[in-house]
């Protein structure tokens, strides 16, 4: 660059050649680069704007980019996030109530089909009715010729059978990830689980979804995300419930019986230990329920916890209890059982003639109708009523089925003064075992009530509100006990574990009214030990009867109270309940357990 | 003294780009390693829950009655019963020393002639 004077000496000459002021040069020239300087600082800080800007510019547009980047992208896992709370099964386990796995889960492939990728449809058609003998090929033939671009062949297939299927080498056939419920027990617990059915079904997966029981009951809880690792633990004792199932199954075969219903239960916490209803199923191919006759001839039908039965003389010592709490008895004043009552054309009868009268006691041993509706019409039909109703025998339980959550005890409409003597020996009212199970427990802890659950207790802190005084309860097992070992249930008796109970022998209803002769429902609710109560046991046969000592004999006396005493003999061990033999006692133990 | 700082910064930039780069690629290897190790983790718990399950049906009380049939010559086993029970007193002080058991036990029905 030529740096140019402030006063160039040959234009100053000329400027004073021609008289002018040479200063003025000097001006302009000072004037030029002042302005050059100007010039120069404009265009910096012009750059210096520009960059800002563009900083600015480049700063909003990596944030809207980033955000417009959000908006559009679809949502991702987190790769990094800690996998111990990733979730693998869709379900929760449920085990007993010493852990035992009762159902879990199990990873199978299922098998479909998509005729428009098919090779050779009429090989594959034959090859898989190979695989699966019981398919139809035409009718699968049709389904891959026909317009259809999609078939369902198999919901769940082994993998040997997977194996075959890959074999047959048909593009076509695809197979699918799939979660099935696996009971590994079987028919073992099969009413108390239900089972469960596939739901929204996708080929990558399948929802698995409660149908019955527990299952359905707790489905919500069951498939919770957050609960799905904790397995759902029942009061069931799986021993108990093996023992109890064969046992049953054992006595139903002997006596000859329809049906068979049993229910031990906890009678402090309430805890359903072992629940059993024959015939049943198994939950691993739940049967279809029947779309016509009687729903109760399905095996899926729960009779403890949905049969409604006349439950017969088990109910007398519900009088005998009302009438002690009352104060209007003792167990050994006299009743007058001279019979029949005459109640319009309505006769009161017992089976035998027991005199003219009996002592409290002395009516349940015996099961004395007579005596039981006279104490029941003293007391009065709000006694009965009030007392039925503390005891649960009115409403639902609160039995965790889905099955028993609807099942209301049938009552007469019209609770006359008959019909609170016909209800105090247990007629014209019908209800569950499992209601007559917990009904006993309350009667057998101490007065307190308690709620039937299938949910393992962990503190006995179960008790509900006093429905009975704690004398009363004793007397009433010191009656049970009497009925075992003088009165109607004499062939209960098991050697050192003091059962006590109550018989109960019912005509079953005809389906258009009145009672069959030669059809009973044999019921015993026991007690074991009465001396200190732990369990309650109702056994109930239906249709029972069995030859012995000469002639056909269907009352709970000789049908359901032996077969109580094989349970107790097999439960009660196994209960780890050491039996009580005179002259023990003395020594003290410790458990050990290896 | 200025083109140094630049030459210094520059290689300075350099030096970050690279060790980004590395960072980057490791960071990738790292969430697919991660990946694979879930993967591994959950096929680890589908076997759990597979042999779990397979335990639970081997174990079934069923099973258990059929093998105790089966073995009762070599095992002699019946159900627990009330007479089962016994007083420390009638414990006697041991005379012979038994020898474990070193028999096989048969687990399917038909196996044993």
């Amino acid at each position: 660059m030529i740096r140019t004077p402030l006063r160039p000496l040959a234009r100053v000459i000329d400027a004073r050649k021609h008289g002018q002021n040479p200063d003025q040069i000097e001006a302009a020239e000072r004037a030029k680069r002042n302005q050059a300087v100007h010039q120069k600082l404009r265009k910096r800080a012009e750059g210096r704007l520009t960059l800002l800007g563009l900083a600015f510019f480049m700063g909003f547009a990596a944030i809207g980019g980033k955000m417009a980047m959000l908006a559009v992208s679809e949502p991702m896992e987190p790769k990094l996030a800690y996998s111990g709370s990733k979730i693998y099964s869709q379900r929760a386990d449920i085990t007993d109530r010493n852990g035992a796995v009762l159902a879990t889960n199990l990873v199978t492939t299922s098998l479909y089909a998509q005729p428009q990728r098919m090779i050779n449809p009429v090989r594959a058609a034959e090859k898989l009715a190979k695989v699966f003998p019981d398919i139809n090929p035409e009718k699968l033939l049709k389904d891959f010729t026909g317009t259809r671009k999609f078939i369902w062949v198999r919901k769940k297939i082994s993998p040997e059978q997977q194996q075959l299927v890959h074999d047959i080498g048909e593009p076509g056939l695809l197979f699918g990830p799939r979660e099935m419920r696996l009971y590994p027990n079987g028919s073992l617990a099969a009413h108390i689980l239900g089972g469960t059915g596939f739901g929204k079904e996708d080929v990558r997966a399948a929802e698995l979804v409660g149908v019955a029981g527990v299952e359905k009951y707790f489905d919500a809880r069951m498939r919770d995300p957050a609960q799905v690792d904790k397995p759902l633990q029942l009061s069931i004792d799986l021993t108990a419930q093996a023992t109890m199932r064969r046992v049953v199954a054992g006595g139903m075969k002997i006596m000859d019986a329809k049906g068979a219903a049993a229910v031990l239960m906890d009678v402090h916490t309430g805890e359903v230990i072992s629940m059993v209803s024959l015939p049943d199923f198994d939950p691993n191919e739940r049967p279809r329920p029947l779309l016509k006759g009687d729903p109760s001839d399905s095996p899926l039908f729960n009779r403890a916890a949905q049969g409604v039965y006349e439950l017969g003389s088990t109910f007398k010592l519900f009088a005998a209890a009302a009438s002690l709490e009352k104060g209007l008895v003792n167990e050994n004043a006299m009743i007058d059982i001279r019979g029949p009552i005459k109640w319009g054309k309505f006769k009161i009868r017992d089976f035998h003639n027991y005199g003219k009268q009996l002592s409290v006691m002395d009516v349940i041993v015996k099961s004395s109708n007579i005596g039981t509706a006279r104490m029941a019409q003293a007391a009065g039909t709000q006694t009965q009523k009030e007392l039925l109703g503390g005891l649960g025998l009115l409403q639902p339980t609160a039995l965790e089925l889905v099955e028993a959550t609807h099942i209301k005890p049938l009552v007469p409409k019209n609770w006359s003064e008959l019909s609170t003597m016909t209800i105090s020996y247990g007629h014209g009212i019908a209800a569950t075992p499992l209601h007559l199970a917990s009904a006993y427990a309350t009667l057998a802890n101490g007065g307190l009530k308690v709620q039937p659950t299938l949910l393992k207790v962990d503190a006995q802190t179960a008790y509900g509100a006093r429905i009975l005084k704690d004398d009363t309860s004793k007397t009433l097992m010191r009656m049970l006990r009497n009925v075992v070992t003088r009165g109607t249930a004499s062939f209960g008796e098991v050697k050192g574990y003091s059962v006590g109970g109550k018989t109960g022998s019912a005509d079953k209803p005809k389906p258009n009214g009145g009672y069959y002769d030669d059809k009973v429902i044999a019921t015993f609710a026991s007690v074991f030990p009465t001396d200190d109560p732990k369990y309650v046991l109702v056994l109930t046969l239906d249709e029972p009867s069995i030859q012995a000592a000469g002639e056909k004999r269907r009352t709970a006396g000789w049908t359901a109270v032996p077969v109580t005493a094989e349970l107790i003999t097999r439960l009660a061990p196994v209960l780890n309940m050491r039996p009580e033999v005179a002259g023990s006692g003395k020594v003290q133990y410790t458990q050990v357990k290896n | 003294m200025r083109s140094l700082f630049y030459l210094v910064c520059s290689a300075f930039v350099i030096g970050l780009a690279y060790w980004a780069y590395k960072e980057n690629y490791k960071t990738q290897a790292s969430l697919k390693e991660v990946k694979e190790l879930q993967q591994q983790i959950a096929h680890e718990k589908e076997t759990i829950a597979v042999l779990n399950a397979e335990w639970a049906y081997l174990n079934r009380p069923d099973r258990l009655r059929e093998l105790v049939d089966l073995n009762f010559e070599d095992l002699q086993l019946i159900p627990l019963l009330p007479s089962h029970f016994g007083d420390s007193e009638m414990v006697a002080y041991p005379t012979t020393v038994f020898d474990s058991i070193v028999e096989p036990v048969t687990v399917i029905g038909g196996a044993q002639q």
